[in-house]
C-alpha cells in the first residue's frame, strides 16, 4: 500500500503491499474492467430527500401553512377593514325624512338639510334626490321603480369635522323642530355591533390559527416520526462508520428544516395566490347583482370583497357612500316599511 | 488491542448465549472467528463493535473499559473499527464511490481530499467502473467488494468481517480472502468470523471456535 493511494500496478496487475514490503501481487480484481478518470463529484446527501415519508411531510406542512395563512390573513383583513369602515361611519351622520301625512317631505327635506348645515360641526351635507334614492333601491327593487307609490323616506348625509365633538342633543331637536318624522342617527348602534362582531371575528380566527398550530405541531412530528423510521437504516450505517448522535441529528435536523421550508414556501406561495386571486374566486360564488353603480354608489368589487369578508379598497370614497346606503335602507327594510 | 476477561452476555432474560469469555486480539493479527449457526458469533462482533455491553466481564478496546465509554467516546472508538455485514447495509441513494467515502464525509474531510484515495481503492477492489452505480444494480459480489471497501477506506486498527464470502462464489471467496490478507499485511487486525471450513483451510491463522456459549482458541 502506498502511503498516498491504496494500490500500485505492477506487470498489469493491482497490488497492495506497504513502501516497505515488496509482496508479489496478490488481488488483481480490477484487472477486468476499465477504468475511469478521476473527476470532482456532486455528493448525495446523507438523508435522501425524494422519499414518501418526505414527500408525506412536505404535504402537511404545505396544507397547514396554508391554513394558517388563510387564518391569519382573513383575521387581518377583517380586523383592518372594521377599524377603517367604523372610523369612516363614524365621521358621518345620517338623518331621515319620513313621510307623513299633511307634510311636504321635499320642503321638510331641504328644511333639514338646512337646519344641519347650520349646525356647528358639520362640514358638508349631501341630500339625496328622489332620483338618487329610486336609484339605490334598484338591487331590490329594480328598475323603473316609481317613488310616488311608496313611503320611502328622504335620507341626508352630513360630514361632521373630524376631532369635533358635535351636540347631536343639539342638532336632533333643531331637526324635530323642522320636521317632527325625521331622525338622527350617529351610526353608533352599527359602529357597537360591527365592533362586536369583528371582535368575535377575530377572536375566532386566532382560536382557529392555534388550533392550526397545535394540528401542525403534532401534524409534523408524527410525519417527522415516520420519515425517522423509514430511515433507519442510514441511521445504522451511519453508527457503522462511525458517526455520533450529533452529527446524525444535525443531518436529520437539516433534512427535516429543508423539507419544512419546502412545505411552508408552498403553503404560503398557494395562500398569497388566493388572497391575489380572491377577488375573481369570489365574483364566481357571488350573487348579488353587479352594479349599484351611479350616485354614491360603490362598484360590484367591492361587495364582492366584503362577501368573502375581505376589503382590498376599504379606503375609496364610493365604498363610504355604499355602507351609508346599505345601513340607511335597510333600516326601511326591516321595518317593512315598504 | 483488544481484550475479554470473564465477559458473559445474556439478552433481556434469557440464558447467557456467551459464557466466560477470555481472550485477546493483538495488533496486525488475523483469526477466523467460527463455530455453528447460532453459536453467537455475531453477538461477538456486536461486543466487539460496541453495538452491545457485556451483561458481565471486562472488555478492554484500545486501552478503555468501554463500560465507562459515553456515546461521543464509543462513536470515535468506531472511527478505528471497519465492520463488513452479512447484508453489506450499503445506501441505496448513494453511488458506489459515495458509499466507500462515507467514513470521510462522517468526519468532515472535503472531497477533494480524499477523492483520489477512494477512486484507487475502488479500482483496487475491482469496482473501477463501478463508482457511478447504485448499489441495487451492482451484483452481490459487487456489493460485498463495496462493503468491504467502506470498512477499510478509513485503515481501522481493528476489521470485522461477518460472513464476508457467504454471499459470492468460492472463487471470488478466496480473492476476498486474498484481500484481508493483504490488508492484514497492511497493519489491521482482521477477524473475519466464518463457518465456511474451505475459506479457513486457504490461510493458516489463528482460529477461535464459539461452541455452547464458551470460546475455544486454536493457535
Amino acid at each position: 500500500m502506498t502511503r498516498d493511494g491504496w494500490c500500485c500496478t505492477r506487470d498489469g496487475f493491482i497490488s497492495m503491499s506497504r513502501t516497505d514490503q515488496q509482496l508479489g501481487p496478490l488481488v488483481d480484481l480490477a484487472r477486468e474492467r476499465p477504468q475511469v478518470p478521476a473527476k470532482a463529484r456532486n455528493l448525495s446527501p446523507i438523508v435522501p430527500r425524494g422519499s414518501i415519508a418526505g414527500s408525506a411531510l412536505v404535504a402537511v406542512v404545505a396544507i397547514m401553512t396554508f391554513l394558517a395563512s388563510m387564518t391569519t390573513g382573513t383575521v387581518l383583513l377583517v380586523s383592518a377593514s372594521a377599524a377603517e369602515w367604523q372610523s369612516e361611519v363614524a365621521s358621518e351622520i345620517t338623518i331621515q325624512v319620513r313621510p307623513s301625512p299633511g307634510h311636504d317631505i321635499e320642503r321638510d327635506a331641504a328644511a333639514v338639510a338646512e337646519a344641519v348645515r347650520a349646525q356647528p360641526g358639520i362640514v358638508d351635507i349631501r341630500p339625496f334626490s328622489r332620483e338618487e334614492s329610486a336609484k339605490l333601491l334598484e338591487p331590490w327593487l329594480g328598475s323603473g321603480l316609481s317613488l310616488d307609490e311608496l313611503p320611502v323616506p328622504r335620507v341626508i348625509v352630513a360630514r361632521v369635522q373630524p376631532g369635533t365633538a358635535l351636540d347631536l342633543e343639539a342638532l336632533r331637536h333643531r331637526v324635530k323642530q323642522v320636521s317632527p318624522s325625521a331622525s338622527v342617527d350617529d351610526h353608533r348602534a352599527w359602529i357597537e355591533r360591527m365592533r362586536s362582531m369583528t371582535g368575535a371575528t377575530v377572536i375566532a380566527g386566532i382560536g382557529i390559527l392555534v388550533l392550526v398550530i397545535i394540528a401542525t405541531i403534532i401534524s409534523v412530528s408524527f410525519a417527522t416520526r415516520g420519515a425517522m423510521a423509514a430511515n433507519r437504516p442510514i441511521v445504522e450505517v451511519l453508527h457503522f462508520v462511525g458517526a455520533g448522535d450529533r452529527f446524525i441529528a444535525n443531518r436529520f435536523l437539516r433534512h427535516f428544516l429543508r423539507l419544512g421550508l419546502e412545505g411552508g414556501i408552498i403553503g404560503g406561495g398557494i395562500a398569497m395566490l388566493f388572497f391575489g386571486f380572491s377577488e375573481s374566486i369570489a365574483s364566481w360564488f357571488s350573487g348579488t347583482p353587479v352594479g349599484l353603480s351611479g350616485t354614491g354608489g360603490a362598484g360590484g368589487a367591492d361587495r364582492r370583497n366584503h362577501s368573502l369578508g375581505v376589503a382590498t379598497d376599504p379606503a375609496c370614497d364610493a365604498q363610504r357612500n355604499r355602507l351609508t346606503e346599505q345601513y340607511v335602507l335597510q333600516i326601511p327594510l326591516r321595518q317593512k316599511t315598504f | 488491542m483488544v481484550r475479554f476477561e470473564n465477559v458473559g452476555l445474556r439478552y433481556g432474560l434469557g440464558p447467557e448465549i456467551l459464557r466466560d469469555l477470555n481472550f485477546e486480539i493483538p495488533a496486525h493479527s488475523f483469526q477466523f472467528l467460527t463455530g455453528p449457526s447460532g453459536a453467537g458469533k455475531t453477538s461477538l462482533l456486536k461486543l466487539l463493535f460496541l453495538s452491545l455491553r457485556p451483561t458481565r466481564g471486562l472488555v478492554n478496546l484500545f486501552g478503555h473499559d468501554v463500560s465507562l465509554l459515553g456515546k461521543d467516546q464509543i462513536a470515535d472508538l468506531r472511527k478505528r473499527i471497519g465492520i463488513v455485514l452479512q447484508d453489506f447495509r450499503l445506501l441505496d441513494h448513494m453511488t458506489t464511490y459515495e458509499n466507500v467515502a462515507l467514513p470521510f464525509r462522517v468526519i468532515g474531510r472535503q472531497e477533494s481530499s480524499y477523492r483520489k484515495e477512494v477512486i484507487d481503492l475502488l479500482r483496487w477492489v475491482g469496482l473501477g467502473d463501478r463508482m457511478d452505480a447504485l448499489p441495487p444494480i451492482l451484483s452481490g459480489g459487487e456489493k460485498q467488494r463495496a462493503a468491504i471497501a467502506r470498512a477499510v477506506i478509513s485503515r481501522p486498527h481493528l476489521l470485522l468481517a461477518d460472513e464476508p464470502t457467504g454471499n459470492v462464489d468460492p472463487t471470488l471467496g478466496r480473492r476476498l480472502l486474498r484481500l484481508f490478507i493483504e490488508l492484514n499485511r497492511s497493519g489491521t487486525a482482521v477477524i473475519i468470523a466464518t463457518h465456511d471450513m474451505a475459506l479457513m483451510d486457504q490461510y493458516d491463522a489463528r482460529r477461535l471456535v464459539l461452541h455452547q456459549g464458551r470460546l475455544h482458541i486454536y493457535e
